[in-house]
């Protein structure tokens, strides 16, 4: 793990907030920067970081590192952002292109009134200022996936600025605690996405598909505030949770839906921030942190080594796990920014603005649009704590795990058991479950109706936990049985013949007597044992409580 | 029947004095004889007499779309056509066929008009003569005319007659010589800068561009999106005005229209009385380069007004002289931008290098354009560098705004039009012409016409007699935002008064008597 050796205050576990009683593995939490993903030349570099540590730790230098970040998010529409072709993951190549989003000549842009409400949206949900009046520009660049020759986007004037965007960090000893952080937004701004490039290197050739030139992006430019890759990791997961909640954007990083290219620099504290590099190429979160964490040490360990810091572009390698200068031939690029002249400045309005008999059609109304906000996940995670009085860390996980909110709200709504049974079971036994199996929420077998009824014989008693257990392991075996049928064929209610179990435990301290004495010499854990033995006796259908309570009468303690 | 204006022969098309076909068939004919001209790049004779035959029918029924339905007209190649090749007189687009049409295309096929074919024009409209295209430049009409050729024999020192043809004018300068050599009734030119006034001054013809936003820019391949407008060109001011009726409105293809309600059809009154109009003469526009018959047209026509009872006053654009070096760094600006598309990916002329994709790109632009399209985009590039940016660009957008004040500071002091000339001077022979280059003509061609286009009024130039070489001369009217109407309505006023005469081409096309029917109209009013 390359974070917790700096010094910044990063601790390094991240995504750990699944822990209730530390028995669950977390999928994002694996270790970062394994020894076995570094083979060949990129070896030595990547292993300078554990030197420079070392050398931080001693505090000869302190260091801090600066990350800003510029996300496109593309947005969940029908029609693209100026044309009115399909919006389609994975269609076959070049069959949602429209003649504008060829750049056939003549061709104009009309823009698309979902995408405008759903940058107002999003803004509003990440406390922008929603400019009343925004510009489009273009930005130019000779691309062969770019087939205007120009992007369109919001230089000089974007639709929304001044936001921010609170996240939560965990920390403490067991990563139990939740700190707050906010970062800054600096604007967010509309604009097109290019088309996709595939280079045929066999017959080295270089084929365009423009299903995706033109669809609407959000980028979301977040001021650099945080300092290390978790920081950067768990803002990111957060703005995925909200566009998500707003349904703005799907924001599948797999999918594209979601880029992230971050800005890293290190510098001493209290002098000038250090020149930057950008890093590129970064399609997961988990990528995101190793990707800066990296990027933060090798910086470190060139300026130690007497090195620069070059102001480039760089890729990040996720087999090699290190970030590469992606030498761009022609160095900086003048984009020769000009006004959209085909677009004529976006005007919204709000209730005080809005022009008497406007047409609906024709104007946005800001305040029409917050309205419509959905619940945000901050405030879906402080109802879970108030409602069901779970600790914070665990309403993270609820709401990080795609569909694991939905699934505990449906266990909730069928079982008759305390909530936290509830999140102790969804979070420890089923998540761990699904982890092990590196399975999603959607993929499990076992369903919430199942769950719930599983949860509903612990409450009544029928079973014990650890039979429960055993029943859950049952139900991912996907035979298709409930939870009673497997109780009945296996035999494991508890025995509520209680002159049986008085016969047992009567048993058992006649064949333990050296235990019995133990016990009577006051030494009240040798009690356990006996309940252990008695339980084995059992087949562990008895309610140890039940057995604990007859012992001590047995035993007159 | 050919030298008909648009109105009189789409009143004998309902009265069935001649049927679609016989009018197409008569057109595609003098298209033929007239080929030496080059007004055409596409004729698209297929496409024409198909739809000459289903307009036939419609007449037949009874069921005419209206005023263009049969009437033939032609179309500037750089609007878009459906299956129609439309090149912009560029090797770049040589061989393109649009899969769409423009608007306004659209709009006179769902008319019935006959489209004859595509008209030539500079390349991608980055001239004022009409003679830097891949095909060719164009041969104006008047050269042949009977008034010109009579000129001419009695000056001893004319050359050549061959060699001593005249330009159109342009860049619509196609579109402007298909219209006055008779081989259709309207066409549509565009006009950035005067790309359709000026070559109607130069060919005796309505040139008509209308106020930004009124008419759909969508399928015409741009030069300077925001200066743009697609241009009408006809024999008199009413066809202008049937033409427009059909064209105006707004499209939702294009973010520029506007949606106003606007007064339609353009049915121009017949202004009876002017004592209520206001002319306004700009100063500024009275140049020393501005030839005396043209100045001396020009205050006849003010005079003209006066008499009949018309304010005259003179007004100032203080800012008009910036305008040309405004509009050079705007206009290139926009080429760069506009031109970048061209890269031989998608459509057009693609090289036949193919060591890198620059390496294609840069083969691709230098095979694919001409000097003068090259030569904007290398300076519309410098100008949108960063550290040029504010210095040239931005500095010409408020230049730009102060042109568009002044206007806006005249019509406020009560001015209905602005009475300007067209062009500085008749047509000049191609050979006079190409002694200048592109860049030098293009600035000193559109010194009275930019001006409008930066303010995004409407204008038009109305031919207003012949000049002492038996040429045409043009003066333009200048009108508020989106009164375009009014603006018309006092052109067809002026048109009335000055009558100005019918080209004379019978000896340029032997058995085409026809073409003469209106002879009896040659009467100069306003001959000097």
């Amino acid at each position: 793990m390359a974070a917790p050796m700096l010094r910044w205050g990063c601790r390094g576990r991240r995504w750990a907030f699944a822990r209730v009683d530390g028995g669950s593995c977390h999928r994002r939490g694996a270790p970062t920067g394994s020894t076995s993903n570094r083979i060949r030349g990129e070896s030595s570099v990547a292993q300078q970081p554990l030197h420079t540590a070392q050398k931080t730790r001693k505090g000869e230098h302190k260091w801090a590192a600066v990350v800003g970040l510029e996300i496109h998010a593309q947005i969940s529409s029908n029609s693209k952002l100026f044309s009115g072709s399909q919006v389609r993951f994975s269609a076959p190549p070049n069959s949602l292109v429209s003649f504008f989003d060829a750049s056939l000549p003549g061709t104009l842009p009309v823009l698309n009134r979902r995408c405008v409400e759903a940058a107002v949206m999003t803004g509003l949900a990440l406390n922008c200022h929603i400019n009343k009046k925004s510009l489009f520009d273009r930005k130019h660049y000779f691309y062969a996936d770019l087939p205007a020759g120009y992007q369109i986007t919001q230089q000089r004037l974007p639709i929304a600025v001044n936001g921010s965007l609170i996240y939560g960090v965990c920390a403490g000893k067991k990563q139990s605690q939740v700190i707050p952080k906010t970062v800054r937004i600096k604007q967010i701004q509309l604009e097109q996405d290019s088309g996709k490039s595939l280079h045929d290197n066999l017959r080295s050739q270089t084929l365009i598909d423009l299903n995706r030139a033109g669809v609407g992006l959000l980028e979301v430019v977040l001021e650099p505030d945080m300092s290390c890759g978790e920081e950067a990791a768990t803002a990111v997961r957060e703005l995925q949770l909200i566009l998500q909640a707003l349904g703005t954007s799907q924001a599948n990083m797999a999918e594209g839906q979601l880029r992230v290219d971050a800005n890293i620099s290190v510098h001493h504290p209290g002098e000038p921030l250090g020149v930057r590099t950008e890093v590129k190429n970064l399609n997961s979160i988990r990528f995101l942190a190793k990707a800066i964490d990296y990027e933060i040490q090798r910086q470190i360990n060139e300026l130690e080594n007497g090195g620069e810091i070059l102001n480039e572009t760089r890729s990040f390698h996720h087999k090699l796990g290190c970030t590469m200068s992606m030498r761009d031939k022609e160095g900086k690029q003048d984009y020769r920014f000009m006004p959209e002249p085909n677009l004529p400045p976006l005007v919204l309005y709000d209730a005080t603005s809005l022009p008497a008999g406007a047409d609906p059609q024709q104007v946005i109304n800001i305040d029409q649009i917050r309205e419509t906000l959905p619940e945000l996940p901050s405030v879906t995670r402080e109802k879970l704590v108030q409602q069901y009085g779970m600790l914070l860390e665990h309403s993270f996980t609820l709401l990080n795990e795609v569909g694991l909110l939905e699934f505990f709200q449906n266990v909730i709504k069928e079982t008759r058991a305390e909530p936290k049974k509830v999140t102790s079971w969804v979070l420890n036994t089923f998540l761990g479950y699904l982890k092990q199996q590196n399975l999603a929420v959607s993929e499990s077998p076992v369903t919430p109706s199942a769950l719930a009824e599983l949860l509903d014989l612990l409450d009544s008693r029928t079973i014990s936990s650890s039979a429960a257990k055993q029943v859950f392991e049952e139900l991912w075996k996907r035979e298709g049985k409930t939870p009673g049928q497997i109780v009945s064929e296996k035999q494991l209610e508890l025995m509520q013949d209680q002159g049986a179990l008085e016969q047992l435990c009567h048993s058992v301290m006649e064949a333990h007597p050296q235990v019995v004495m133990d016990v009577k010499n006051r030494n009240p854990r040798a009690i356990n044992k006996l309940i252990g033995l008695v339980r084995k006796a059992t087949q562990s259908r008895a309610d140890p409580v039940m057995i604990k309570e007859l012992l001590e009468k047995k035993l007159s303690l | 029947m050919l030298g008909r204006t648009l109105r009189e022969v789409s009143a004998a098309l309902k009265q069935g004095q001649i049927t679609p076909t016989e009018l197409c068939q008569k057109c595609l004919s003098l298209i033929k004889k007239t080929k030496f001209l080059n007004a055409y790049i596409t004729v698209s004779e297929e496409v024409a007499l198909k739809q000459a035959e289903e307009s036939e029918k419609r007449y037949k029924n009874g069921q005419s779309l209206g005023d263009l339905d049969g009437i033939p007209i032609a179309v500037k190649d750089n609007f878009s056509t459906s299956g129609i090749e439309t090149t912009c007189a560029s090797n770049m687009l040589k061989g393109y066929i649009p899969p769409y049409n423009a608007t306004v295309v659209q709009k006179l096929l769902d008319q019935g008009a006959l489209l004859m074919g595509k008209t030539n024009l500079d390349e991608f409209a980055m001239g004022s003569g009409s003679t830097d295209g891949v095909f060719g430049p164009v041969k104006n009409p008047w050269s042949y005319s009977k008034q010109y050729r009579e000129k001419r024999k009695q000056n001893p020192h004319s050359e050549n007659e061959d060699s001593d043809w005249l330009i159109t004018g342009g860049s619509s300068g196609g579109s402007a010589a298909a219209v006055s050599a008779f081989t259709c009734y309207a066409a549509l030119g565009s006009d950035t800068g005067g790309s359709t006034r000026n070559p109607a001054a130069h060919c005796g013809l309505v040139g008509f561009k209308p106020s930004y936003g009124l008419v759909s820019r969508h399928g015409l391949i741009p030069l300077v999106n925001s200066m743009d407008v697609p241009g009408i060109l006809t024999r008199c001011v009413d066809d202008a005005a049937i033409v427009l009726g059909a064209l105006a409105g707004p499209d939702p293809r294009d973010s520029t229209t506007v949606h106003d309600p606007i007064n339609k059809p353009f049915m121009l009154p017949s202004l009876a009385d002017v004592s209520k109009l206001c002319i306004g003469i700009p100063k500024e526009y009275l140049v020393p380069e501005l030839s005396s018959e043209v100045q001396s047209l020009w205050s006849k026509a003010a005079d003209l007004f006066e008499s009949e009872g018309a304010k005259v006053i003179e007004v100032s654009l203080p800012h008009t002289s910036y305008s040309i070096v405004c509009y050079h760094v705007l206009c290139t600006s926009e080429v760069a931008s506009n031109m970048a598309r061209f890269d031989g990916l998608q459509y057009g002329h693609r090289c036949d290098i193919d060591v890198s994709t620059e390496a294609m790109y840069a083969a691709t632009r230098r095979e694919g354009f001409n000097d003068v399209v090259r030569g904007r985009i290398l300076s519309g590039n410098f100008f949108l560098l960063k550290e040029n940016y504010e210095n040239y660009f931005v500095k010409a957008q408020k230049v730009r705004r102060l042109i568009a004040n002044d206007f806006i500071n005249a019509f406020n002091s009560g001015v209905d039009v602005l009475l300007t000339p067209t062009t500085l001077s008749e047509a000049v022979p191609y050979l006079e012409f190409i002694k200048e280059d592109n860049r030098t003509r293009s600035a000193q061609d559109d010194i009275f016409t930019q001006a409008v286009n930066m303010a995004g009024l409407p204008a038009v130039s109305i031919p207003v007699a012949l000049s002492n070489q038996g040429l045409p001369i043009g003066l333009q009217f200048i009108g508020r935002a989106f009164c375009d109407q009014q603006l018309l309505t006092v052109a067809k006023w002026f048109e009335k008064q000055v009558q100005f005469p019918v080209i004379q081409l019978q000896e340029l096309m032997d058995d085409c008597s026809a073409v003469l029917e209106n002879e009896k109209l040659a009467s100069v009013s306003l001959k000097q």
